[in-house]
């Protein structure tokens, strides 16, 4: 386990959690646009902000697009910026993040997992954040509430590092951790002051040195090499990572173990990959089959960008099977999750492979269904299977 | 220290010239231009300049004291806007590179 025993002093939902931890990150801008599931995070700060708890200013918008292009433009200006969203709200912002991350702005976003429609369906659901793991964001799905609001501020850390540049996404299940309630350690604002320093943009906006924002470049400009550059930044986010998640860990005695956390893998014959609250059922069903004698482990993805490529790699080393659980699928294609561990693994040694679509729009992933996972691996030849899925008649 | 490449603009963008997207080129007859500087007015992209130079020619002495446009042919791009609201017809769209 990767948690220590430690003192909660307080009792809150996942979106109470996010919001706490941006109030304690300092943020001085937040614009949004209100969604399900998402909506009472910026409630939540816009009450702060009223009852003077939090000196930021709160901008409302009449879309995502528009939350993110404020947002974009706060950031600008060297201010601390944050936003939330959700589902088909995220879908509309798709522009703007790119510019955001071409811009090299290290803006914090929380989203809500959300199922996009149709049907209309507001559960937990990863296809609208797995839809702009292309966009330069730096992505984490958490699994608990304190983790969600500890994400946040180790965000800020990595997305402001000087090497990284680049803004950060951070997940919660819909419903699941967003609006369910748990004990939760709040830090101290000293402690959280110590760690998390006051953003020191290099270009800003400022008056008295004027420059051109999003200008444009032709071919043989500097384009490609941005473009390039951006891509060796996640690579050096992954250094950046492990060292503020073990500052972290030095500093709040909370240990997130860096791109993935790993869960009796050791002497695993058999490995299942999952992300967010669907790890947590995974680790569960794990212990008790543990206690019958089987070998088995869980790897949970926290960082989907950067992709924790070398971890899995190392980690699904000599299983006899290894299963990627999704939430999301590419269709014509398969698992997001899965497509990526494949490709990861090609032209190593790797274990036999089983990709599992599970939960889509919010179906509870059961323990039976874990087992139902194990069974397959063992069983039947790799490929990709969907889990808990009605056949017609 | 620069660490990360970051899509700013230190330059102006004057720098950056447009002489090569015109397919037309618009020429000033001075000797009827009145000086109404409209066509500085709708100009879209600032490529018409105030000159008081007074070296151009001009239909009467009374005009003769007066600032007269200059076309910036680094930022024109040939939109043809100044030839189409210029009240006398004194600016005529002529092919780039001949005919």
């Amino acid at each position: 386990m990767i948690r220590t025993l430690q003192k909660y002093n307080a009792i809150m939902t996942g979106n109470e959690a996010v919001a706490m931890g941006a109030k304690l990150a300092r943020v001085r801008f937040i614009s949004a646009y209100p969604i399900t599931p998402q909506t009472t995070i910026v409630e939540k700060l816009a009450e702060m902000i009223a009852n003077r708890e939090l000196d930021a200013r709160y901008v409302e918008v009449e879309s995502e697009h528009s939350a993110m292009a404020a947002t974009m433009a706060s950031e600008l200006t060297g201010t601390r910026s944050y936003t939330a969203t959700s589902s088909h709200g995220l879908l509309y912002m798709h522009e703007m993040l790119h510019w955001v991350a071409g811009q090299r702005l290290p803006v914090v976003m929380s989203v809500v997992n959300r199922a996009i429609g149709p049907p209309w369906n507001i559960w937990s659901d990863q296809t609208d954040t797995m839809n702009q793991k292309d966009t330069g964001w730096m992505q984490v799905y958490c699994e608990s509430n304190q983790e969600a609001l500890d994400t946040i501020l180790m965000g800020y850390r990595i997305a402001e590092d000087r090497n990284v540049m680049l803004p950060l996404m951070t997940m919660e299940d819909a419903f699941v951790l967003s609006h369910t309630s748990e004990p939760v350690n709040v830090p101290e604002q000293k402690a959280v002051d110590d760690f998390l320093p006051e953003l020191d943009l290099s270009y800003r906006i400022d008056v008295d040195r004027p420059m051109g924002y999003g200008s444009y470049s032709t071919p043989d400009g500097p384009f490609m090499e941005l473009k390039k550059d951006m891509h060796d930044s996640m690579d050096r986010a992954r250094k950046a990572i492990r060292s503020v998640t073990a500052e972290f860990a030095t500093s709040f005695d909370r240990n997130y173990s860096g791109l993935i956390e790993e869960f009796l893998t050791e002497d695993a014959d058999y490995v299942l990959i999952a992300s967010g609250t669907l790890a947590s059922t995974g680790k569960y069903v794990i212990q008790r089959l543990r206690e019958k004698g089987y070998k088995v482990g869980l790897i949970r993805i926290r960082f989907f960008r950067p992709f924790p490529a070398d971890e899995i790699r190392k980690a699904v080393k000599g299983t006899k099977g290894t299963g990627i659980i999704d939430r999301s699928i590419s269709f014509g294609s398969g698992g997001n999750t899965f497509l990526e561990v494949s490709s990861s693994l090609y032209g190593t040694d790797n274990p036999p492979l089983y990709g599992f679509i599970a939960g889509l729009g919010g179906r509870d992933v059961k323990i039976e269904d874990f087992e139902e996972m194990f069974r397959i691996m063992e069983k039947k030849e790799p490929g990709q299977y969907w889990i808990n899925i009605r056949r017609g008649d | 220290m620069k660490v990360v490449l970051v899509p700013v603009a230190e330059v102006s963008s004057r720098e950056n010239r447009m002489d090569s997207w015109r397919t037309q080129k618009p020429a000033i007859d001075y000797s009827t231009c009145i000086r109404c500087m409209i066509c500085w007015k709708f100009c879209p992209d600032n490529a018409i300049m105030y000159s008081d130079d007074g070296g151009y020619q001009f239909p009467n002495e009374r005009l003769s004291k007066l600032e007269a446009p200059v076309i910036d042919y680094e930022h024109c791009k040939g939109c043809g806007i100044c030839a189409n609201e210029c009240p006398e017809g004194s600016i005529t769209m002529e092919m780039e590179g001949g005919e």
